[in-house]
């Protein structure tokens, strides 16, 4: 008995000495949270080596009610109308009903409550009203309306000149201009997220990299020998832009006036890597909004006269006024009048513009006019038997060359494109399902897989939408209403939100 | 030494006459009879007019709740044939069956039914499937697969169905199922407690 009290001492003993430092709370470099009208800096605890911020700083900044409610053992954090759900032993969020992972639990502390950073990005942006983004390597939430790209730089020696590479993601217009002994390159941005600017190198050009005088300017210090410049632009990974600035020394070219001084400056080797590391998340650039039927093909008819083409295309412009408005993302609708459309021309539209998402309105009809509510599609592969199964498992295909070695290529069958995404379009279905389903009422067989026509070409996730039943006297009146296309169009936004928010973390 | 002879001999003939009966006479006596049982189910009850045979076949109505094909059984000409069979199945189905309601639109008449080796089977439909139907995801599943789940459920040969309109492969009925390919068997959309 005695050597078993004595060993749960001792084993007492040592859970405290390790517990008790890994439980200490200790201070880090703070955040800051960046809106249009100011910046304001977020404390960080690093508890149990998790970076964390108290909920109630959270709740000041971004307006937010956090109830301790310790009798169901649950924190609860409203957003507006959307509430998260915590619980104080694991790792995990509800929000409305959805769960996601957090990689901590929360902790306590005294009277406040501590939450892992990535709450923010989980859990915080995909239920808040106005955008939330959280940038980990800068240190930075941004808060609202902020146009604040990434900005990073490379410098590199090449003989004569010297090539100041800078990544900037998302795409934001610049110019690029020479200030005496400066290169100044303007963005057209509230901010600059120059983080990643520093670099040691110096040549007899180029002196240093450093963020200008204004929050939107990076400014180049020219070396001594510096002749002139030559800028150019290309597209980089994940809707980034890519500036090749060459900065020209005077001796190693002498040429005439008046020519240009400098060969212009090649693109970079597309095979670099990207400087800065982008998350998928800021992946969403182009969305295709297909309003169904149009034309001759007058789609389901309503019992006063409703036809489906005109619901669709009305619902279509609503929903693109306010993603181009809450996202700044780039929305394409595949026809924005009442004509024809053929169903490859639909998705291609999506393919050649390398949309991230696609989504087809439409307006359903049944025999029975009693059936009411709105249903989310995703395809269906049996209906394309091997060969879909196929294009589903694809790998790239190992091709020569000329001059020797040999090159990795994939081929994607149009037919077939979005067996590749059918994982991603399902995820989404889910998430457009969940968000419907909080604005309008869903039919009984509210998710489903169909062999649709216009969704088997698409390359990307792609979802098809039936927003009610025509067929339905009741539903037939409120498919034409403001108000209904209105919460269709707003369901859809916190859809592609929440989808944008998950797949990001991922 | 004689009677063990005679007991061997015995119980080989019991056993000869025992397998005979076994699996020759009994098989054909069921069959004789199966034959006698379908023959009188498909004769008609006046007895003056020649025999029309009939099977009984499973054929798709729209639930009550309109969420779902109803499987019901139905008595459906013969068809000496797959193809016949196949035929008279169809044709059954776009035959109106009050109380039921049909996915398939009202006056739609069957071209043909062809069948090929592989078990695909292509029944061409006259246009009104197009022009008469009222459009909407739903309705477009269930007039596709009560055609595809008649002829694969009743006709083991078939596998796969591929509906033709005017005799010609179309895209979609109103633009939402991908026909351009057989599509196989799908009780998905069919109610199966009914069954």
């Amino acid at each position: 008995m005695k050597v078993r009290a004595l060993l749960a001492a001792s084993i007492a003993a040592v859970c405290l000495t390790i517990g008790v430092p890994a439980q200490q709370p200790s201070s880090a470099l703070p955040y800051t949270v960046v809106s249009k009208d100011a910046r304001r800096p977020l404390p960080v605890r690093v508890v149990g080596g998790q970076e964390m911020f108290a909920l109630d700083d959270l709740a000041r900044m971004f307006g937010l009610t956090v109830r301790d409610d310790t009798a169901a053992g649950a924190i609860t954090v409203t957003s507006g109308a959307q509430t998260i759900v915590l619980s104080p032993q694991q790792p995990l969020a509800s929000i409305s009903g959805r769960m996601i992972s957090l990689p901590a639990a929360p902790v306590r502390e005294g009277r406040s409550w501590f939450v892992p950073v990535d709450f923010v990005s989980r859990a915080l942006a995909p239920i808040a009203a106005s955008r939330i983004e959280l940038r980990k390597p800068s240190r930075l939430v941004l808060s609202g309306d902020i146009r604040m790209p990434r900005v990073a730089a490379r410098v590199e020696p090449l003989g004569s000149l010297t090539r100041v590479t800078l990544d900037v993601a998302p795409s934001t217009p610049h110019t690029v201009s020479q200030d005496g002994q400066r290169i100044i390159v303007r963005f057209d941005a509230d901010a600059l997220d120059a983080a990643d600017l520093r670099t040691a190198t110096t040549t007899d050009t180029f002196q240093s990299i450093r963020a200008g005088d204004a929050p939107q300017i990076v400014t180049i210090d020219v070396g001594p020998r510096f002749a002139s410049f030559r800028a150019a632009d290309q597209a980089a990974a994940a809707g980034g832009t890519r500036i090749v600035i060459d900065l020209v020394s005077m001796t190693e070219t002498p040429t005439p006036p008046g020519t240009p001084a400098t060969p212009p400056a090649q693109p970079a080797n597309p095979e670099t890597p990207p400087l800065l590391d982008l998350p998928p998340a800021g992946g969403l650039r182009a969305i295709v909004i297909d309003a169904g039927h149009g034309g001759d093909d007058v789609g389901a008819k309503g019992a006063q006269g409703t036809l489906e083409k005109n619901v669709t295309l009305s619902v279509a412009r609503r929903l693109k006024a306010a993603l181009e408005a809450r996202l700044g993302v780039r929305v394409l609708l595949t026809r924005d009048g009442d004509q024809a459309v053929a169903s490859d021309q639909r998705a291609a539209l999506a393919n050649n513009n390398k949309a991230d998402l696609f989504i087809s309105l439409h307006a359903n009809a049944s025999v029975r006019p009693v059936v009411s509510g709105a249903e989310v599609f995703y395809l269906a592969l049996d209906g394309y038997g091997e060969q879909g199964q196929r294009a589903a498992q694809a790998s790239p295909e190992t091709l020569p060359v000329v001059g020797g070695g040999s090159r990795e290529i994939e081929i994607t069958p149009w037919e077939t494109a979005q067996a590749r995404h059918l994982e991603q379009s399902a995820a989404f279905a889910r998430s457009v399902e969940a968000a419907l389903r909080e604005h309008v009422t869903m039919s009984p067989r509210s998710i489903q897989q169909a062999p649709f026509r216009v969704l088997v070409g698409a390359n990307m996730p792609a979802v098809l939408v039936e927003m009610g039943f025509l067929t339905n006297g009741a539903q037939e009146q409120q498919l034409v209403s403001d108000q209904y296309q209105n919460a269709v169009a707003q369901a859809l936004v916190d859809a592609i939100v929440r989808f944008r928010a998950v797949a990001g973390t991922r | 030494m004689n009677r063990r002879q005679a007991a061997i001999a015995a119980i080989v003939i019991f056993g000869i006459v025992a397998a005979w009966i076994l699996f020759i006479g009994l098989p054909r006596w069921y069959s004789a009879r199966r034959e006698r049982v379908v023959a009188e189910a498909a004769a008609p009850a006046g007895g003056a007019q020649p025999a029309v045979r009939k099977i009984t076949a499973t054929l798709f109505y729209v639930s009550d709740d309109g969420m779902a094909l109803v499987p019901v059984q139905r008595e459906v000409a013969f068809g000496a044939t797959t193809p016949e069979q196949a035929r008279a199945i169809v044709e059954a189905q776009l035959t109106a069956a009050v109380p039921q309601v049909s996915a398939i639109p009202a006056g739609v008449t069957l071209r043909g039914v062809f069948i090929t080796e592989r078990g695909d089977a292509f029944v061409d439909l006259s246009g009104d499937i197009t022009a008469k139907h009222p459009g909407g995801s739903l309705d477009e599943i269930f007039t596709v697969y009560t055609l595809v789940n008649a002829l694969t459920v009743n006709l083991p040969a078939i596998q796969r169905v591929q509906i033709l309109v005017d005799g010609k492969e179309v895209d979609t009925l109103a633009g939402h199922v991908d026909l351009r390919h057989p599509l196989a068997k799908s009780l998905e959309w069919v109610i199966h407690d009914t069954h």
